[in-house]
């Protein structure tokens, strides 16, 4: 089975408009840049785009977001984009805004073939509405239902031939759960090495949930709040 | 003499207890990271996926793939740990994380929360806020305890739309340390020279005032 493509243009073969996207990354870290960039260039719209969050303004999602390419975003906090709030308070943008623990569980579900679950996040709030509850151990829960996707794009530190991929810091975060999730997952990846040059043990996502990658490259890694303290 | 976020943060930090793993959202949470009593070993847990989460870099050795939930760059101490969200939020959920703090816009006196959303104004989204609100064995919220145009924060009921419901354990505020009890807010300290009557005007939902109320230590 040929996982290995030659680049991002290659890897989004088959997005088509009105299909569902998981994108990974919080914030920008992490996040698939060679193929957003990529789908920037193509003509692809009314797509429904699941992330944690919606990029800055000009890179990411934001993207994406500009030409008004997506219909409807699921995430968890899109604050960072004063485009994307903008689009979302005039209604011209559907969003779905859900709880950061419960988007990653019903990932993880997608992928692991479990339809839904129970989880206390959103008890008694807005995200609860015309949501099934249970009581469990004197506590109330809400019924939340697993997310896959068509496509899911993903970005990891290493990856090799057979699709296992590992992570760096925390440009992880929602990548191996999204990986699970999506028919076709594309992984894009700053070292494509060869099989046997990753430790076993080390992998965290194994490569039976990649379908597609490639070498990216030009990573600009964008820093959203360059916090520092004082030297002693 | 109210208190300024730093010295929000210094009191919550004298909460801290030896071994406890303890969430900080953004804002004058993250502060609290700044104040951690000398003896006292904590670790912080970020939901991005980190545990063991370390101050700031020094400038030069910001790393992009190290970053907070508030998205700014920090490191990371020995014994630290790095994890996918799905983990990071079956430690919040599994109720492994000993204390959670985080900023309000509104809490109720029976303990319920807003802090995500001003309708038609300001929809950021919940992050992970829901989660552990949801969760946390002990929340301490660190607010201002009224807003701009001096209304109070602190209410019978919130108006705002709610994060979480009966679930907070502490209020930290610029003019008082206060507990949730089943007969409202509970006073349990004065911030250094702010009296029971100030507290008393600036808290809409019930106080409940009981014997001779301290100022917070120093």
């Amino acid at each position: 089975m040929r996982k290995v493509v030659a680049n991002a243009k290659q890897a989004i073969e088959g997005i088509e408009s009105g299909m569902t996207l998981m994108i990974g990354g919080f914030g920008v870290c992490g996040i698939p840049e060679n193929i957003i960039a990529a789908l920037a260039l193509t003509s692809v719209h009314e797509m429904t785009c699941i992330s944690n969050n919606a990029g800055v303004g000009d890179f990411g999602l934001g993207l994406l977001l500009k030409d008004h390419r997506i219909k409807k975003m699921i995430a968890s906090y899109v604050g960072e984009n004063a485009e994307f709030e903008r689009q979302m308070l005039s209604g011209e943008l559907d969003v779905d805004l859900i709880p950061q623990g419960t988007l990653a569980e019903r990932c993880r579900a997608g992928g692991a073939g479990i339809p839904a679950f129970f989880t206390p996040a959103g008890y008694g709030t807005e995200v609860a509405a015309g949501k099934e509850v249970r009581v469990f151990n004197g506590k109330p829960h809400i019924l939340e239902h697993a997310l896959v996707a068509d496509f899911a794009l993903v970005k990891a530190w290493k990856g090799d031939h057979a699709g296992n991929l590992v992570y760096k810091g925390t440009a992880r975060n929602f990548n191996p759960l999204m990986a699970m999730a999506g028919k076709i997952t594309v992984a894009e990846v700053e070292e494509l090495v060869d099989n046997g040059e990753l430790d076993p043990n080390q992998i965290h996502t194994p490569g039976i949930f990649v379908q597609r990658i490639f070498q990216g490259e030009s990573y600009v890694k964008p820093i959203e709040q360059r916090t520092v303290r004082p030297r002693p | 003499m109210s208190l300024d976020k730093q010295g929000i943060a210094k009191r919550i930090a004298q909460d801290l207890r030896d071994g406890w793993y303890v969430n900080l959202g953004i804002g004058i949470p993250t502060l609290v990271a700044n104040y951690v009593p000398p003896g006292i070993a904590v670790e912080f847990q970020s939901e991005n996926g980190i545990l063991g989460m370390g101050p700031f870099p020094y400038e030069g050795d910001e790393d992009p793939d190290m970053i907070n939930a508030g998205k700014q760059t920090v490191t990371l101490l020995p014994g630290a740990s790095l994890f996918d969200s799905a983990m990071s939020f079956a430690m919040i959920r599994g109720r492994h994380v000993q204390l959670t703090v985080l900023g309000a816009m509104e809490v109720s006196d029976t303990g319920d929360i807003a802090n995500w959303k001003i309708p038609g104004a300001m929809v950021k989204g919940m992050g992970g806020a829901m989660d552990l609100v949801a969760s946390a064995k002990n929340i301490i919220v660190a607010m201002m305890h009224t807003n701009k145009k001096g209304e109070s924060k602190l209410l019978g009921e919130c108006t705002l739309p709610l994060t979480g419901v009966k679930c907070v354990n502490r209020i930290v505020s610029n003019l008082a340390v206060m507990d949730v009890t089943s007969d409202g807010f509970k006073l349990i300290e004065r911030a250094p020279g702010v009296s029971v009557e100030e507290i008393r005007k600036a808290t809409a939902g019930r106080l409940l005032v009981e014997g001779d109320i301290p100022e917070m230590p120093r």
